[in-house]
């Protein structure tokens, strides 16, 4: 009764327009150069892995998947780490400002990268975090502690009141209370919170990129790189392209009924 | 709803509120003391008052008609893509399978181009819309389109246009989706007695389910079209000309290219006040809905 007359072509046709790009960045990263260049094919006619090598071999390629997976761990620990007990306030409690400080924390979260390049530059360049991955992990706080705030103020509250209450009266204090009843209760909400933080900062380029130049620089801003005097290394650009893309294929599968509460920011 | 007033619950926000102000706070302090400044090199700098926010306002300026150029362009590309996404993610939503593997499928499927990094997402069609390597770019030259996104204004809104259906298509599929899943079969049932068409039941039990969702979809695409940055730097570069060139691409510009801070500080300043004014009605949107909706499940 819920559906729509040819529902099965309309889902099929919107799956392959999804699928296309992606395939056809897949099949390029298995050909070599000339073939891409030289003939329009639908498959790899003499396949190669030669550009997945290269990259795995070469440091300056590989190091920057170690640096952009370094921000982004970094960046999660710390926005899950202090999202939690806010997560629990913003749940429980009425306090002075909590509604300001709400709405204050979404802006945050809708704030334009773009308006922050600049002073974030400035700022980790004067406390000596520049070109380091603590500045980009602390910069992408400022979207993602905001929206684990969100999704973990929904998960908490879907935790009954009457857990508190029983846990303290008996004797619990509150930081045991924390660790041992309320966290295992939302252990799946901080696992969608952490994914999304991991993905958001996976995905963010134009800070990562300004807040770096030589020893942290992620896996994004080296693809840049592809283009030289010599013309596009097309095939290297698609490998590069298709490894980005796997981390988040992987884990999609673990959040796959939560995935629309993250991008709703906890509200559906 | 029974929420206790504890003041002591400041102390569990201050982590967060000390994280964010630290990188939210101190960085936007930089911006506002910018804008007031203009350099000429050396960190030197003179005061030049409210001068910026004056030309930033007034067309007949380089710096004016770059902004309001830009913004327009912006508000454009926000309303088509709105236009064609939600009726599309609708619509996909509703043709979800119902039950089975095939569920699953779908779902991370749909996502699997919201978790591609962004740049990539330009990579990817970058190379797709090209003439020479490109599947699209190829076909349709094929078939006889003198298609190329380089040099042809209308080409380069397209392909920008149909990339961000093909990246956030799926957003509002999926928040859609949510929505339908928590119409009770009920609704249905009595539906069907009733003998109501499909159109009707559209209209009268899904609709108004997704009204919520919907809402949040919307706004969220806005504001991420709005301050859209990366993709289409990637596929164009905000060419040919300046004709995708966006209000963050326009301003990263200002502020990274030609190191122009107080132009491009006093640019941000208003470019976060109408992110700021939009985020006031998403909140208010977002929290009112949150409210009304157990009284009007109570009534029915």
């Amino acid at each position: 009764m819920h559906s729509i007359p040819g529902r099965r072509l309309i889902m099929a046709l919107f799956l392959i327009f999804l699928l296309l790009p992606i395939y056809w960045l897949v099949n390029m990263s298995f050909k070599t150069n000339a073939e891409i260049v030289s003939t329009m094919t639908l498959w790899p006619h003499t396949p190669t892995l030669q550009h997945y090598r290269r990259i795995f071999t070469d440091e300056s390629w590989y190091s920057g998947y170690i640096n952009s997976l370094e921000y982004v761990v970094i960046n999660t620990v710390i926005s899950i780490a202090v999202a939690l007990p806010a997560a629990y306030a913003f749940s429980r409690y009425r306090f002075l400002g909590d509604k300001h400080l709400f709405f204050w924390l979404l802006s945050n979260r809708m704030a334009p990268a773009a308006v922050y390049a600049l002073p974030f530059f400035n700022l980790y360049s004067a406390i000596g975090l520049f070109d380091t991955p603590w500045a980009v992990a602390l910069a992408h706080c400022i979207f993602n502690v905001p929206l684990a705030v969100w999704i973990l103020e929904g998960f908490v509250s879907g935790v009954p009141r009457e857990i508190d209450e029983t846990a303290f009266l008996d004797g619990y204090s509150f930081p045991r209370f924390f660790i041992k009843i309320l966290v295992p209760l939302i252990a799946s909400g901080i696992g969608v919170a952490a994914f999304f933080c991991f993905m958001f900062s996976w995905v963010e380029l134009l800070l990562a990129r300004t807040l770096t130049s030589v020893q942290a620089k992620p896996i994004a801003a080296i693809m840049t790189r592809t283009v030289s005097a010599a013309g596009m290394d097309w095939g290297l650009l698609a490998a590069a392209g298709v490894l980005t893309i796997i981390p988040g294929a992987l884990v999609i599968w673990f959040v796959r009924n939560y995935i629309a509460r993250g991008f709703a920011l906890g509200r559906v | 709803m029974d929420k206790t007033i504890n003041q002591k619950a400041w102390f569990l926000v201050l982590p967060v509120f000390l994280v964010v102000a630290f990188s939210a706070v101190l960085p936007l302090m930089t911006v506002v003391n910018y804008s007031m400044q203009d350099t000429f090199g050396n960190n030197q700098f003179f005061w030049n008052g409210v001068g910026w926010f004056k030309e930033l306002l007034d067309p007949s300026t380089d710096l004016g008609g770059r902004f309001l150029a830009s913004l327009g362009r912006n508000l454009l590309f926000s309303a088509i893509i709105l236009a064609i996404e939600v009726p599309l993610g609708i619509v996909v939503a509703l043709s979800m399978p119902r039950e089975g593997w095939s569920v699953a499928a779908c779902l991370v499927i749909l996502a699997l181009p919201l978790l591609i990094p962004w740049n990539v997402v330009g990579t990817i069609w970058q190379i797709f819309g090209r003439p020479d390597i490109g599947l699209l770019g190829y076909t349709l030259n094929y078939l006889g389109f003198n298609y190329n996104y380089v040099s042809n204004d209308l080409d380069a809104w397209a392909t920008v246009i149909v990339m961000d259906v093909w990246h956030w298509t799926s957003l509002v599929a999926l928040l859609c989706y949510a929505g339908l899943k928590s119409i009770p079969d009920a609704y249905y049932q009595a539906a069907q007695i009733d003998g109501a068409s499909r159109w009707a039941v559209f209209k009268a039990i899904q609709l108004p389910k997704m009204n919520r969702v919907l809402l949040i979809a919307v706004l969220l695409r806005f504001m991420d079209s709005f301050m859209i940055y990366t993709e289409p730097f990637v596929v164009t570069g905000g060419g040919p000309g300046n004709s995708t060139t966006f209000v963050s691409i326009e301003l990263v510009k200002i502020a990274l290219g030609q190191f122009d801070l107080g132009k491009a500080a006093a640019l941000s300043l208003v470019y976060n006040l109408i992110i700021l004014i939009v985020c006031w009605v998403f909140y208010t949107v977002m929290t009112n809905a949150g409210t009304e909706r157990p009284a009007k499940e109570g009534a029915a």
